[in-house]
């Protein structure tokens, strides 16, 4: 039998699509291109913008402590401190809060009050940086000064290690208030992600754990989390990389004071973010302005690692989500 | 054997009795773990309901007409409002949400329909999701470098980049994950039509996408109109007002920090008022994203 010819052509305008079809395929490569382009632009630009320093310190710029504008002589460790510093009180309240909080989301809470509270933790990252700023420094730094910096001064007044841990002016700003609320910060970031990966946990398994007996707690702390730790460890490596580079918030409450002689968490200091909000618009050009983009690009590297790692971990879980359920 | 009964019986009860201590901690730490986790919760929300009661109550005060109708009064002035800086906002954050989205849809699209298993993909991916978290205050130190110091000024338009810059992350991921909830057997119908890939998405997946789109783009409104960090030494700041692009440009939250940090009653009162209006702000968008996502989902 013979196949019939078709009739006619194709249409016309079938033909005429090729090249909107090569046009919008290439607008949506420049575009991801664009992307990768921006990330080693900023690289490129913050080691460009940083060569004076870098070439004056080389690597002994993160050791040295001295930041001196007046004798144009700059080291960056007092920021790095700061930074680390809080970053790690921040960590250390946010962790145990933020499993608490995701605990109570996929266990505990009644169904209808999951939607309503998760929506209320996120909206908590929504409020912008400066508002924590603004409250941390006019509001509640007041109240930790009455309420815990005082107390602590007193209550430690004849230890001689701990005393020097907790002096400093009574305004309740330095290390630890910038800390606390970096903790406020981050708490819905971990909170999140480790609510999600609590939900990925499969159903069956934690069934199983409740047949045999276990409570609540033991499901989650012996079949939950050691399913989802590297979900875990990514979201709370991905809070941390928020903490480091929060600016505004420890900008307002730090205290803005270059100093390392007293490692008080309640004495004025200084973090990379906020040494840049601070400076960098009034620093004059040359070492001083190299120095502060130096920061700026020893800050970049640390999120850079933080945040490869969260991404890592994570990808990690969701690839042997396939293989275990 | 039954010299060995008694002996049984106590064995057992001893068993009975640790059996029961032993339950009777099991439940005690889970009865501890489950408050700690509840007084958790209490915390997270303890200090959203503080943050949001200290704003309302210090900044309704300063709610005025003249808020929005005045410049930004110099210190210890009668008068004054925040009318040059919310202006700026407003024109920095719609030129950078204007600049930054169609960007950062295109990635999107690449990402979802183009480029979900190449190497150019997934390493977009990657990169995108660390520009997400990356610290705003360097992308405002990159565009120092490239626009501010060339150009020699701060300039509006410095302050827009930066913005856009932030915005385009923000649509990518959104964008990408709103696409690849479509289903395929949309894209196979269309295919087999014979649509064109071009129109298969700008009709078909994007339109059926759109809402969750423009949450995405909600969301990065939302997280630009509060961001300062980039724009301290991008668009700088304005005692006047200004809607050149070429001039350092005022916006609410560089002016907040300015007048906050302060020791001036009024620049602080002023600044409340800023941080009520973004709080509002910021929180009314995310909400709307939130039900505009749901009921069109």
């Amino acid at each position: 039998m013979q196949r019939s010819d078709p009739i006619g052509k194709p249409p016309a305008a079938r033909r005429s699509s090729s090249w909107a079809d090569k046009v919008f395929s290439s607008l949506a490569h420049a575009a991801a291109l664009i992307t990768l382009a921006l990330l080693a632009a900023i690289i490129a630009s913050l080691v460009l913008g940083a060569m004076p320093a870098i070439r004056e310190y080389g690597l002994s710029f993160l050791w040295r402590s001295e930041w001196d504008p007046v004798k144009n002589s700059y080291g960056g460790l007092v920021m790095i401190y700061g930074t680390l510093m809080t970053s790690f009180i921040a960590l250390c309240i946010a962790v145990p809060v933020s499993f608490g909080i995701a605990l109570f989301l996929t266990e505990l809470s009644p169904q209808w009050l999951r939607r309503p509270l998760g929506i209320a933790v996120e909206l908590l990252a929504a409020v912008p940086s400066i508002v924590y700023g603004m409250w941390g420094l006019l509001v509640f730094s007041p109240v930790l000064s009455t309420f815990v910096q005082r107390p602590l001064q007193k209550l430690l007044a004849d230890v001689p290690i701990l005393r020097e841990l907790v002096s400093g002016a009574p305004v309740g700003i330095g290390i630890l208030s910038a800390g606390i609320i970096l903790a406020i910060m981050i708490i819905p970031f971990i909170a999140s992600v480790m609510r999600d990966v609590f939900d990925i946990t499969p159903p069956m398994l934690k069934e199983s754990a409740y047949a045999l007996g276990a409570t609540t707690w033991e499901v989650v702390f012996k079949v939950v989390l050691p399913y989802t730790k590297t979900g875990v460890v990514g979201g709370i490596m991905l809070g941390l990389g928020r903490a480091i580079g929060e600016t505004m918030a420890v900008t307002f409450v730090i205290g803005n004071f270059n100093q390392l002689n007293s490692l008080s968490v309640f004495e004025a200091a200084n973090s990379i973010t906020s040494a840049l909000a601070n400076e960098f618009a009034e620093a004059s050009e040359g070492l001083h302005q190299a120095s502060l983009i130096y920061l700026g690009l020893v800050l970049f590297f640390i999120t850079f690692v933080v945040l490869s790692l969260s991404k890592l971990l994570l990808a990690q879980l969701k690839k042997s989500e396939g293989s275990r359920t | 054997m039954s010299a060995d009964a008694p002996m049984q019986a106590v064995r057992q009860a001893a068993l009975q009795t640790s059996r029961l201590a032993h339950h009777k901690r099991r439940k005690l730490i889970n009865g501890v773990a489950l408050t700690l986790s509840l007084s958790a919760m209490a915390f997270g929300l303890f200090w959203l309901i503080w943050i949001l009661f200290e704003t309302v109550r210090l900044g309704i005060g300063g709610l005025t007409w003249s808020l929005f109708s005045e410049m930004t009064p110099p210190p210890q002035a009668d008068t004054g409002g925040l009318s040059n800086a919310i202006f700026g906002s407003l024109m920095m954050v719609s030129l950078a949400t204007a600049l930054g989205t169609p960007i950062g849809v295109m990635a999107g699209i690449y990402l979802a329909e183009y480029g979900q298993k190449t190497w150019l993909g997934s390493t977009v991916r990657f990169i995108n999701d660390i520009l997400l978290s990356a610290p705003s205050i360097v992308i405002g130190l990159f565009i120092y470098t490239v626009v501010v110091a060339p150009m020699k000024g701060f300039s509006g338009f410095a302050g827009v980049l930066a913005l856009a810059l932030i915005v385009i992350p923000v649509v990518i991921r959104t964008t990408e994950n709103m696409l690849s909830l479509i289903p395929n057997a949309l894209r196979e119908a269309a295919y087999a039509l014979g649509t064109p890939k071009w129109k298969v998405i700008a009709k078909i997946t994007l339109k059926s996408a759109r809402a969750g789109v423009l949450t995405g783009v909600l969301l990065a409104v939302a997280r630009i109109a509060g961001e300062t960090a980039p724009l301290l030494f991008t668009a700088l700041s304005n005692q006047f007002w200004t809607s050149s692009l070429g001039e350092p440009m005022a916006s609410l939250p560089v002016t907040i920090f300015k007048f906050a940090m302060s020791p001036y009653e009024n620049w602080q009162k002023l600044a409340w008022a800023g941080v009520f209006l973004i709080t509002l702000g910021v929180l009314a968008l995310n909400i709307a994203a939130r039900i505009l996502f749901r009921t069109k989902k």
